[in-house]
């Protein structure tokens, strides 16, 4: 049993667990699915610079905080508890491209080590991955109203066009960036 | 709903999928709930390589199918879910209607769904993602976090001046 949760979980089981987030927070308390909101709690609590937009009374949104300290704690347990003792199996062909970038190291599964570690923050390809990227997905999950959470899984589930045209775009800069760009950032 | 009240809510509704305000007050341990929620997220995010930099890698190369299963699964299950509250006009714990808003159209979903599918694919993660990372004890993660508070806050320091 433990050694079958310690393996990388199908699609299958992982996909509609996450789906099922949607009715879970309905159900509990008429709660929408949503993540990035909760940086947005964390700016109007922590730096509100009586800019109007930070002006509300975040306590009232105190349970998406808590949603996202659960988070944080799954990823402690799933890390800690039900360690997959493998290194991550990537298609062969991102392998051999990472590999032309220097990337080599599989052992931790999330995040490309070689890369993406406290010496490399002041790197050109670590502030670019870090900060950068951080702040790409603090603006624009802002700008878009949503992330894919509020808008791909629960903005679609409730069949809202804009939150497929949200996705859509989601994708469209995945694509260009993940493809075009990014290529470009690695190899330097 | 007072006045006051009624504003607040809006404010908070801005750019947010939706918010619903109850009008029952609970003791804060009733959020523990929500952690529950959370933990058991947080461990299938890490355990189905979700949070993974190299998963997104091979989803925007089409390399692999596991990614678009998953997001494709979960809507389903998702969408089911709503139907069968909304047909069945089904209440919260509390007895409470369930209230499911559609957001409206704005240029914002554009720009800023553009920009914030570049910075998925260069972080390989969206938010609740860097949270999980950061569990599962990726500290240097804490920096991409503090640098998407900081863009959250930048977009609020410049709403009124951007499209939307």
């Amino acid at each position: 049993m433990l050694q079958f949760l310690q393996q990388l979980w199908p699609w299958y089981i992982a996909g509609p667990l996450i789906g099922l987030t949607v009715p879970a927070l309905l159900i509990l308390g008429n709660k929408n699915f949503g993540i990035s909101s909760s940086l947005r709690h964390v700016c109007a609590a922590c730096i509100p610079a009586n800019i109007e937009y930070f002006k509300y009374d975040w306590k009232k949104e105190i349970w998406n905080l808590i949603f996202v300290l659960g988070i944080m704690i799954g990823g402690f347990l799933a890390a800690y508890y039900l360690d997959n003792p493998s290194e991550i199996v990537v298609a062969p062909s991102l392998k051999t491209e990472l590999q032309s970038y220097g990337i080599q190291d599989y052992s931790n599964a999330l995040i490309p080590t070689d890369i993406v570690n406290w010496a490399s923050v002041f790197t050109f390809k670590g502030f670019i991955i870090l900060v950068i990227g951080g702040f790409l997905v603090g603006f624009g999950t802002r700008y878009a109203g949503g992330c894919t959470s509020g808008h791909s899984i629960m903005g679609i589930s409730a069949m809202n066009w804009a939150s497929l045209l949200a996705t859509i775009c989601f994708m469209i800069g995945g694509f260009f960036t993940a493809n075009l760009v990014l290529p470009f950032i690695l190899s330097h | 709903m007072s006045n006051q009240n009624q504003k607040d809510l809006q404010k908070r509704e801005l750019d947010a999928m939706c918010v619903n305000e109850s009008q029952l007050s609970h003791p804060w341990y009733y959020n523990i709930k929500y952690l529950l929620v959370g933990i058991i997220f947080g461990i299938v995010f890490v355990k189905a390589e979700i949070v993974s930099w190299f998963r997104i890698q091979e989803m925007f190369r089409l390399q692999s199918f596991h990614m678009y299963g998953i997001i494709g699964s979960a809507i389903m299950v998702g969408a089911l879910s709503v139907w069968v509250i909304r047909r069945f006009q089904i209440k919260t714990i509390y007895g409470e209607p369930i209230v499911i808003v559609n957001k409206p159209f704005n240029k914002g979903i554009i720009y800023g769904g553009l920009l914030f599918g570049m910075g998925w694919a260069i972080t390989g993660a969206c938010p609740g993602p860097l949270f999980a990372q950061i569990g599962s004890g990726a500290s240097v993660v804490i920096i991409t976090i503090l640098s998407a508070l900081l863009g959250t806050w930048t977009y609020g320091w410049l709403r009124d001046r951007l499209p939307h």
